[in-house]
């Protein structure tokens, strides 16, 4: 294989780490490993990218009068499902974890079942989240819980393919340096920096690239719904300042932009991140 | 020199106000005002080119019986709209087909009664600094309409609001002041006003009636202007304009001339019932006058043109025959008096151009480049010659030609002179803004580059006096000051606050800005010089941004930058709920992360803060790097407290934010605020609304028991024992004035007014504060007697609930049972497990009160719309306390609430934090501003 990920990033620079000495040897074999890793980030992302345009684009010529504005919940459950449909479907394929000792059918139904549950939980327990932020409690019930799906969606449902329903694993990946990231905190956008500076120097609590992806993704949706709500005060009088409509919005962004930019930032910090083999 | 920080916050204070002062005054216009005294001059006399025959007494009064009859926040839909049709029904007849002219007044803002009331008596623009300069003497004393009135000997009568007898304590021969204290009151305050009518119509003793209703305002005020309760309200009004016109009509029939019927309002109504903004609903008022004057032909149609409000006031003084107010900024309504003969009409005219042209000469020096005064001249001398060829003799149809050109000419100069009198009052004192710009900002950077030092252990700060450079500096900059202040005196022919002040004051106000400024400089070239040395400590200050830290910091900033868009000034409150309830997410994970996982970053995070603490290098990381380093060095003794805590306590803490954040979901629908969500249904209302007075007498019941249980814990017993009977007292209150039911006491129909049961809890209010005072000053004197001071805080603060607790509507008591109690979980659950900074717990206050504030907001928003269309802040906080007591519909909680914010946070800091020096305390407690 000709194609070496360090200068197709980098252009001229030399290649870190490679060097034929010997006691480096098993680094530079991690490296590479962590080099067709970063590659197979890359292109899971960008399919799941392709994923949610197509969602935009592919619907209108089904059916008649689609609009991401004028029938948003349409397009928010078809990217829903888009979204989901690419994750398990790359997930299986691309298989990042090794999968479990067991494999029975029982076994397998019972694990689908806990995680519909857990999408579920999700679920209603980001709606409470939005009401307790000031979403109208009686009406556009639908609209608040649709946004939660889509929230879900875009977080726990990438958690589930990686992790399954193990809530160790998840406090594992989402404590900082020992902390736990409680799932609906959103938080302000300096939370993801923090997430990150603090995985460059205490290491221990991930394991691979995915998982730190999983960090970066989760953590830019929750930024971008929190950023998505801001210009529902303006008085400009738009379309998509209805309700849900800029929220999801956000959250859509925050996500697109978390499958872009933790790639790259895990190429960028490659050098500084050490995972522990498992 | 050494200055201990107290002092310096003082004195950064004291700049702060002295800027924001000099600010204010450029910032609002100066009222344009006739400043001469009010003397018996001669009206101008017409002009004419000889001597022959001058008309130079007054014209006679148009009309002999003129009846005012103000209806508060009478928007114009509601005469010449559909409510108006469907509930007006007489008063549609006239507009339509009856002799009378219909008008759209526009009112000025700030569209609040009594500026109203003095613009369409006096004609002038009364602006906000108006309502400052008049908190002293209430008496009107300038030119305006019933003064001249009865100085012309006319018999005055007034029934209505009192403002009225405030302004005109001497005026009236007859009158009966309504208040409008209680806003709930929309029938008796009518009544009251109405029972009069029937007596006076049947006298002939008096020239001008006026009568003042405020039962629609108070409708607004309760329920918004869709309400259910307007219609019935103004099919009152129209029955009583109807029996006041027929009466009018039948004593007319002997009389000479013919009666004047105006109905007004004196501002509209906004969507969400309240006025005092620039919206078009609260600008827009009806204007109808009613006269067989203004007799029409059948197929007249008349539709109602747009005026200002200030033009009925020269209208007026006209109709009654009476010289026009010498302030006045308004036009004559011309279609008044255009059934007059030509002569008249011209003279009236031309009266009115003298007295604007005037009003102009003595506002704008350079009057005469004015196209108004231009236009007027051109006029003038038109008039002349009619006024000749009139005097001549002859032929009607030339002097009807040439009538007709001056009538336009004189039209178009009142136009004009009206403009530029109105874009006089609207100019800002650009010179004046600027020099308050920079003395603010000069004290808060002064301020910020000073905080790290001054909140260090010494609390001291190293002033620099006798270097080299600086007096150099110093004298260089005063140079450059004065002078350029001598250029801009002047060149700037228009009149400036600083140019007009003395020369002392002014080179005051100079050399203040330039010793600022070499502080300033000096503080900044000692931080860099200190900073070189220190930078081979970065690596660690990246470590030190706790998420809540960064939260609180990047919060305080994205709310002072969101009011920059009016959209956010409007929604400010959106913004509080949304940070308040990110703050809480965040404690949220913080505890859970303390809670579950332990935090193990401490120990590595405290190391460097001992030596570094007090050093400069911390002012890179923002104000609040001083306490929290001081916090975390105490941090390690016991890394993970929370680990220790089990059982009840444990879940607790753990379900403490989430309760906080119910609570402030719960509060959040009791009032609706803001401007696009305020007509959303709200529980405040449905409690207000008189059907559910059972439930608000239990609920206000709950809360004051509530309000007793939370407050008392730490007081004294004799405080104890005053608040409980403060509390009680509150209740009677409340049960006298009628908002809430006396469980034994089912029928008690006479109003006292309460003012009995307001005294009593003001006594004890009193108490409890000098108690509170008592011990914090035989703490002062004591040394040691640590206790006492902790309890006279927690007196002063119990004092303060108790007075914020009289002074909050009946249904936004539980907003003080919650911030009490909000108050409580936070600093028993979250800032005590998990050793908050002092820093941080002020900003978290500051945070919680803001939205408190928000939370127990209803309808003063208009007032405070008002305000930000203006563009400043700071007017609003102070127009609201001044609007306050002339209109009593809100009182100023946000005060009280603001200072025992600034209150618990001290307690707080004594009660956790033992001794962080009285610097440091004093510093924060004059830093904490109050919402």
């Amino acid at each position: 294989m000709g194609f070496s990920w360090q200068e197709y990033w980098s252009g001229l620079s030399p290649g870190p780490g490679i060097e034929p000495v010997s006691p480096a040897l098993i680094a530079t074999q991690e490296n590479t490993m962590k080099d067709t890793d970063i590659k197979k980030l890359l292109y899971t992302h960008l399919l799941c990218i392709f994923s949610i345009i197509l969602s935009v684009f592919i619907p209108s010529f089904f059916l008649e009068n689609f609009s991401i504005l004028e029938t948003h919940l349409t397009w928010l459950y078809i990217c829903s499902v888009s979204a989901t449909a690419v994750n398990l479907v790359l997930y299986l394929v691309v298989k990042p974890n090794v999968s479990s000792k067991r494999s029975s059918l029982s076994y397998k139904v019972t694990r689908f079942l806990k995680c519909c549950i857990y999408f579920l939980t999700s679920c209603f327990f980001f709606h409470v989240i939005f009401v307790l932020y000031g979403a109208p409690l009686i009406e556009l019930v639908l609209e608040t819980f649709s946004l939660a799906v889509i929230l879900s969606t875009f977080t726990t449902v990438p958690c589930l393919c990686l992790l399954g329903p193990n809530f160790k694993a998840w406090l594992r990946i989402f404590s900082r340096n020992g902390r736990k990231k409680h799932r609906a905190c959103e938080e302000n956008g300096t939370e993801a920096q923090h997430s990150e500076t603090s995985s460059v120097t205490h290491h221990k609590r991930v394991t691979s690239v995915w998982e730190n992806s999983l960090q970066i993704t989760t953590i830019s949706s929750f930024v971008g719904i929190w950023l998505g709500a801001f210009p529902i005060p303006l008085d400009w009088g738009r379309p998509w300042q209805e309700w849900p409509i800029s929220c999801t919005l956000g959250a859509t962004f925050g996500y697109v932009a978390g499958l872009v930019i933790s790639p790259l930032w895990i190429y960028w910090n490659r050098k500084k991140l050490t995972y522990k083999n498992n | 020199m050494r200055l201990g920080s107290g002092t310096f916050a003082a004195g950064c204070v004291v700049i702060e106000v002295l800027g924001v002062a000099l600010f204010l005054r450029g910032f609002f216009p100066a009222p344009v005002f006739s400043g001469t005294e009010r003397q018996a001059e001669s009206p101008a006399p017409e002009p004419s080119a000889g001597a022959s025959s001058n008309w130079t007494e007054l014209p006679p009064p148009l009309f002999s019986k003129v009846v005012i009859m103000l209806i508060d926040a009478l928007r114009d839909d509601f005469v010449f709209g559909s409510k108006g049709v469907k509930f007006m029904p007489y008063t549609t007849y006239l507009v339509e087909k009856g002799s009378s002219l219909s008008f759209v007044a526009e009112a000025k803002p700030p569209t609040v009664t009594m500026p109203r009331i003095k613009a369409l008596l006096t004609g002038s623009l009364p602006g906000f600094i108006d309502v400052v300069r008049n908190l002293n003497s209430p008496t009107l004393l300038e030119d305006n309409v019933i003064t001249r009135a009865k100085a012309a000997g006319k018999r005055i009568i007034f029934y209505g609001d009192e403002t009225w007898v405030k302004l005109f304590p001497k005026h009236f021969v007859e009158y009966d002041g309504t208040t409008s204290f209680f806003v709930s009151d929309y029938t008796e305050v009518d009544n009251n006003v109405t029972r009069h009518l029937d007596k006076v119509l049947k006298r002939q003793d008096w020239d001008v009636l006026i009568l003042h209703y405020l039962g629609l305002d108070h409708i607004g005020h309760i329920s918004g202007p869709s309400s259910p309760l307007i219609g019935p309200k103004l099919s009152e009004m129209d029955s009583i304009l109807m029996k006041i016109h027929t009466s009018l009509l039948s004593e007319e029939r002997g009389a000479l001339l013919p009666s004047l019927l105006a109905l007004c309002g004196d501002h509209g109504m906004s969507e969400a019932g309240g006025h005092g903004a620039s919206s078009m609903e609260e600008v827009n008022t009806a204007l109808v006058l009613i006269s067989s004057a203004f007799e029409r032909k059948p197929g007249d149609v008349r539709h109602p043109t747009h005026v200002q409000q200030t033009d009925l006031a020269a209208t007026l003084s006209v109709g009654l025959g009476l010289p026009i107010p010498k302030s006045n900024t308004g036009s004559l309504m011309f279609r008044v008096v255009e059934g007059r003969p030509m002569r008249e009409q011209l003279r009236l005219l031309h009266l009115n151009t003298v007295q604007l042209s005037k009003l102009l000469q003595e506002n704008v020096p350079s009057y005469k480049k004015e196209p108004g005064f231009e236009q007027f001249k051109v006029a003038e001398r038109l008039h002349r010659s009619w006024v000749r060829l009139y005097l001549e003799g002859s032929n009607s149809e030339a002097l009807a030609n040439l009538g007709a050109k001056v009538r336009r000419q004189y039209l178009d100069a009142l136009r004009m002179l009206r403009l530029s009198l109105t874009r006089r009052a609207a100019q800002y004192d650009v010179y004046s803004m600027a020099v308050g710009t920079v003395l603010v900002l000069e004290a808060l950077a002064l301020l910020l580059l000073g905080v790290p030092q001054a909140l260090s252990s010494r609390a001291e700060l190293d002033v620099p006096l006798l270097s080299p450079v600086l007096p150099l500096l110093f004298g260089l900059l005063l140079l450059a000051l004065a002078a350029l202040h001598v250029v801009v005196c002047t060149a700037v022919d228009s009149s400036c606050y600083l140019c007009g002040l003395p020369w002392l004051a002014a080179g005051g106000v100079m050399a203040l800005t330039a010793a600022l400024l070499c502080a300033g400089v000096s503080a900044l070239t000692r931080i860099f010089a200190g900073g070189q040395c220190l930078t081979q400590t970065p690596p660690q200050s990246t470590s030190r941004w706790s998420e809540l830290g960064l939260l609180s910091f990047l919060g305080t900033v994205g709310h002072v930058l969101s009011l920059g868009a009016s959209s956010f000034i409007e929604e400010e409150h959106q913004t509080w709920y949304f940070l308040i309830n990110t703050l809480c997410l965040a404690l949220c994970h913080q505890i859970y992360r303390h809670c579950f996982l332990g935090d193990d970053c401490a120990p590595q995070r405290c190391p460097h803060t001992g030596e570094e603490f007090d050093g400069v290098a911390v002012a890179r990381q923002g104000k609040r790097a001083g306490p929290e380093g001081w916090e975390l060095s105490h941090a390690p003794k016991d890394p993970s407290s929370l680990e220790a805590l089990r059982g009840p306590e444990r879940w607790m803490v753990l379900a403490s934010p989430w309760l906080v954040l119910a609570c402030c979901r719960l509060l959040r629908s009791l009032n609706q605020t803001g401007v696009q969500w305020a007509h959303r249904p709200d529980l405040g209302h449905w409690l207000t609304s008189s059907d559910h007075k059972a439930e608000l007498s239990v609920l206000a019941a709950l809360s004051l028991t509530m309000i007793f249980v939370l407050v008392q814990k730490r007081c004294s017993l004799t405080s104890k024992v005053a608040v409980a009977f403060g509390l009680l007292g509150i209740y009677c209150y409340r049960a006298a004035i009628g908002n809430v039911l006396f469980p034994w006491q089912q029928d008690n129909k006479d109003i006292s007014k309460g003012i009995t049961e307001a005294r009593f809890v003001y006594v004890f209010v009193l108490g409890i504060l000098f108690t509170g005072t008592k011990d914090l000053l035989k703490s002062q004197i004591i040394a040691a007697d640590f206790t006492a001071r902790t309890v006279g805080l927690w007196e002063i603060h119990s004092g303060l609930v108790l007075l914020a607790a009289l002074l909050l509507r009946p249904h936004n008591l539980p907003v003080l049972v919650l911030s009490l109690a909000v108050q409580t979980v936070m600093t028993q659950f979250i800032w005590r497990p998990l050793r908050h900074g002092a820093a941080a717990v002020t900003v978290m206050h500051y945070w919680f009160g803001q939205a408190f504030f928000y939370f127990q907001l209803w309808a003063l928003l208009g007032l405070l719309l008002g305000c930000y269309s203006l563009g400043t802040r700071a007017c609003c906080i102070s127009s609201s306390v001044l609007e306050s007591p002339s209109r009593q519909t809100q009182p100023p909680p946000g005060l009280a609430s603001g200072c025992s914010c600034v209150l618990r946070t001290a307690l707080d800091r004594c009660t956790e934090h033992p001794a962080p020096g009285p610097g440091g305390t004093e510093f924060h407690l004059s830093l904490q501003p109050c919402p």
